[in-house]
């Protein structure tokens, strides 16, 4: 290198290294701070009390329930949105079998890209009342209004979409597929166009349908950006405060019964409602850690060999 | 092309493409390890705080007995209401006037988000001068107690009254409204407005079927069965938030069991639900309406909105809710509406008679001690404990202060709010208030689950006492709950 490149290029460095250090790294340790004392969160004045939160913490049953759906969450919003998404992308791109014989996507695709791209447009508490008028509980909800004029459900009884245990997380995972399949079919439709024609032209010319063309040339090149999906899903899916808080029963949601808590909305009743901030900032602490090692465990297994093009 | 290469993509044109890990790899691996960090960031940013600093502004005047607080001309007051059922335009009718009276320009923040915007202020020791502490995002007072963070309120209230100058603040309100307001034997929140809790329902719908308004358990019951068989729901609640039903249940509770039932709870009997008669009489009375099919089809799962604009449109007989129902439904309640408060229904042998009501002071006003303009703080909640200001608050928020006949009688009340002002003229004496709710929000919330189990039939009237107890044992090893009690 040359001489004075190093300064260069840490007089560039600094401020944001500076800033980061500050405005990320430094609450993050403030955080591990305050999970070991007994702060109540509205005052500086509070004890150390060392691991104990965090011993509370694994005997809580319902952060370990939170825990769990989040969970389940990780494993199928991501299955879900992706499997989605590549089928409309595939469809929408290379579905198609032309006159010409040309690889095209099937008819009106043009108008289906833009169709499927609405719902990202829309911010989540946007969707959180949108669904909500989907999911109502009584006649008037839109699920419950068509099925009971289809007479698949008693006016006097209509499904308590999100206030029934056993519906309520797929309820929102539905949300939230709805939500992403638009912007990964838009991710893995860039990807795709970016393959080159004459490979399936070559495959066609060899007999290959539709699903042979699929899974042995299109998502092997898509892979990367499957992969990236893969992470941001995941950590959409350790998240999902903004809709369950929203959209289910209870203080910060989680309703019914904490059948629907995640961990954050668990930690965020504690912080401000129970006054247990110290506790809070312990599941805060769990909470990233976990987020972390779940990234690290999504990039080392969908690692694989890349083909260059 | 076609080349494969599992970590390296580089493509020998830079001098670092010997290194192990392709920088392009590493880019995009550093960059998706930027992105976890973002959700777990902005829930941990909420944990960290700013120092606390002192900052004492010189906002002392001089006292005089007009001025007991010594109130300076000319300063600043930091206002903050909840902009909830109440709108806050009462808020802005008063710092109108105390600008004045006092030449003090009040800083007016209207917002539902008390927590988000106050917290941090709280704990970097500069909290404003006075607040509405309510709504969905209040600060819990007893957190905020516990932190020292509040004024003890004894000074206002032993100052002199402003429309009569012989008089304690203190002995012209109704009794038993600064009870909420306790904190270990100290008052640190006005609870401003008086609140009666019970059922509603409409005069006009009952007028035309031909319905009484039920002093028993058994006429309400044989009304809401009445309901059902014309189609409309017997008692609609506001599921989403179990907080209503459970209002219900309790004071059935402590109706049927008086005083003592009540205490029982608020001082965490060890049989305060099982072991207690009055508390599985009264569940019991509540699941049956459950179990006959009383319930207005899919209320367990509507907000409160929702179920409260269902009512207003006669899709059940009653509703369960406090007397902020009216100005809330102002927009939806039809004009010929009639909406009428109930006190709850008694079941067979109760203790306490059928005028009996929870009432009692709703929405607390604090001063945090460590405001900056605490003489103009004081002389504020002075003047908001006058008969002007308390007839300002009933003009522009249809609802009653705990001002003793507060409120100038030229005021027109509308239908529900005057049948409050009756029933609570009836009940006389015979008020009630939980203080449980004041003291274990963690205690309340896990009761107020087990209720919405109940109203879902997931689980059975022994089950939701087993569940409430266990409440009340939990909260009851934690060794701050010793410093409340109530006689």
């Amino acid at each position: 290198m040359r001489k004075g490149q190093h300064r260069f290029v840490a007089g560039f460095l600094f401020f944001p290294v500076v800033l980061y250090l500050i405005f990320v790294i430094w609450p993050y340790i403030q955080t591990f701070g305050y999970s070991l004392t007994d702060w109540k969160g509205q005052s500086q004045t509070f004890s150390f009390v060392g691991l104990d939160n965090y011993t509370a913490l694994f005997k809580d049953d319902v952060f370990m329930g939170a825990i769990w759906h989040n969970i389940l969450f990780l494993v199928f919003i991501p299955v879900i949105t992706i499997l989605l998404a590549l089928f409309f992308a595939f469809m929408v791109n290379a579905g198609g079998r032309g006159r010409s014989g040309g690889v095209s996507g099937v008819a009106g695709s043009k108008y289906y890209r833009v169709v499927y791209f609405f719902p990202q447009v829309l911010s989540l508490a946007i969707m959180a009342v949108l669904f909500g008028a989907v999911y109502r509980s009584d006649g008037g909800g839109m699920l419950n209004g068509v099925l009971i004029k289809l007479g698949l459900v008693d006016p006097d009884r209509p499904v308590e979409w999100l206030n029934e245990p056993n519906f309520v997380l797929w309820a929102l995972v539905a949300v939230v597929v709805w939500h992403g399949v638009g912007f990964y079919l838009v991710l893995f439709s860039a990807a795709m166009q970016s393959i080159p024609r004459d490979i399936y032209e070559a495959a066609l010319i060899d007999g290959a349908g539709r699903a042979q063309s699929f899974f042995r040339i299109t998502l092997p090149l898509l892979w990367d950006s499957v992969q990236t999906a893969w992470v941001y899903l995941g950590i959409a899916a350790m998240d999902m405060f903004i809709l369950v808080s929203t959209m289910t029963a209870g203080d910060y949601g989680g309703g019914p019964d904490h059948h629907s808590e995640v961990m954050s909305t668990v930690m965020m009743r504690n912080f401000l409602l129970y006054g247990r901030s110290g506790y809070a900032c312990a599941m805060g602490v769990v909470m990233l850690l976990l987020t972390l090692i779940v990234s690290v465990v999504m990039l080392r297994a969908t690692r694989r060999e890349r083909i260059e093009f | 092309m076609g080349s494969t290469s599992a970590e390296n993509d580089g493509t020998g044109s830079t001098e670092n493409s010997t290194a192990g890990v392709g920088r392009r790899a590493l880019i995009k691996r550093s960059a998706a390890l930027g992105l976890v960090s973002v959700p777990a960031m902005s829930f941990l940013s909420a944990c960290a705080s700013g120092g606390g600093d002192d900052n004492s502004g010189d906002n002392e005047g001089k006292t005089s007995e007009s001025n007991p607080f010594g109130v300076k001309k000319g300063s600043k007051l930091d206002v903050v209401i909840f902009k909830g059922g109440y709108g806050d335009d009462y808020a802005k009718a008063w710092e109108a006037a105390f600008k004045k009276q006092w030449d003090v320009t009040s800083v007016h923040t209207g917002t539902q988000e008390i927590t988000g915007k106050l917290q941090p202020r709280f704990n970097a020791g500069n909290p404003p001068d006075i607040v509405d502490d309510s709504g969905a995002q209040q600060i819990p007072i007893d957190v905020l107690h516990k932190n020292g963070q509040l004024l003890d309120l004894a000074e206002v209230l032993d100052a002199p009254s402003v429309d009569d100058p012989d008089t304690k603040v203190r002995d012209t309100l109704i009794p038993g409204t600064l009870d909420a307001g306790m904190q270990e034997g100290k008052v640190v929140a006005l609870n401003y407005i008086y609140t009666v809790w019970g059922l509603w329902y409409s005069g006009k719908l009952f007028e035309e079927k031909g319905w009484e308004a039920p002093k028993t358990w058994d006429d309400f019951l044989a009304i809401c069965k009445d309901a059902k068989s014309e189609g409309i729901g017997g008692l609609a609640h506001q599921g989403k938030y179990p907080y209503y039903i459970n209002v219900a249940i309790m004071d059935l509770i402590a109706k049927k069991g008086g005083l003592d039932a009540m205490k029982a709870i608020d001082n965490l009997d060890p049989k305060a639900f099982v072991g207690s008669d009055a508390a599985q009489e009264a569940i019991e009375a509540v699941y049956e309406v459950v179990e006959k099919g009383y319930l207005m089809p899919g209320t367990n799962g509507l907000t409160h909105t929702e179920s409260q604009t269902r009512w207003n449109q006669y899709k059940a007989a009653f509703i369960t809710s406090g007397s902020w129902l009216e100005n809330e439904q102002l927009k939806t309640t039809p004009e010929d509406f009639d909406m009428k408060f109930l006190p709850m229904p008694l079941l067979p042998d109760s203790a306490l008679p059928f005028e009996a009501i929870r009432a009692g002071s709703g929405e607390p006003f604090i001063i945090p001690s460590k405001a900056k303009n605490l003489p103009a703080a004081k002389e504020f909640m002075r003047r908001m404990l006058s008969k002007e200001w308390s007839t300002l608050f009933a003009k522009e928020a249809n609802s009653l202060t705990i001002l003793k006949d507060g409120v100038d009688p030229n005021v027109q009340l509308r239908p529900g709010t005057q049948s409050t002002v009756e029933a609570s003229k009836a009940a006389g004496d015979n008020t009630f208030r939980f203080l449980y709710t004041e003291w274990y929000s963690e205690m309340g919330t896990a009761i107020e689950n087990a209720s919405n189990e109940l109203m879902a039939k997931r689980i059975q009237p022994k089950e939701w006492l087993k569940r409430a107890q266990a409440a009340v044992d939990k909260q009851a090893k934690d060794p701050a709950s010793k410093q409340n009690h109530r006689d």
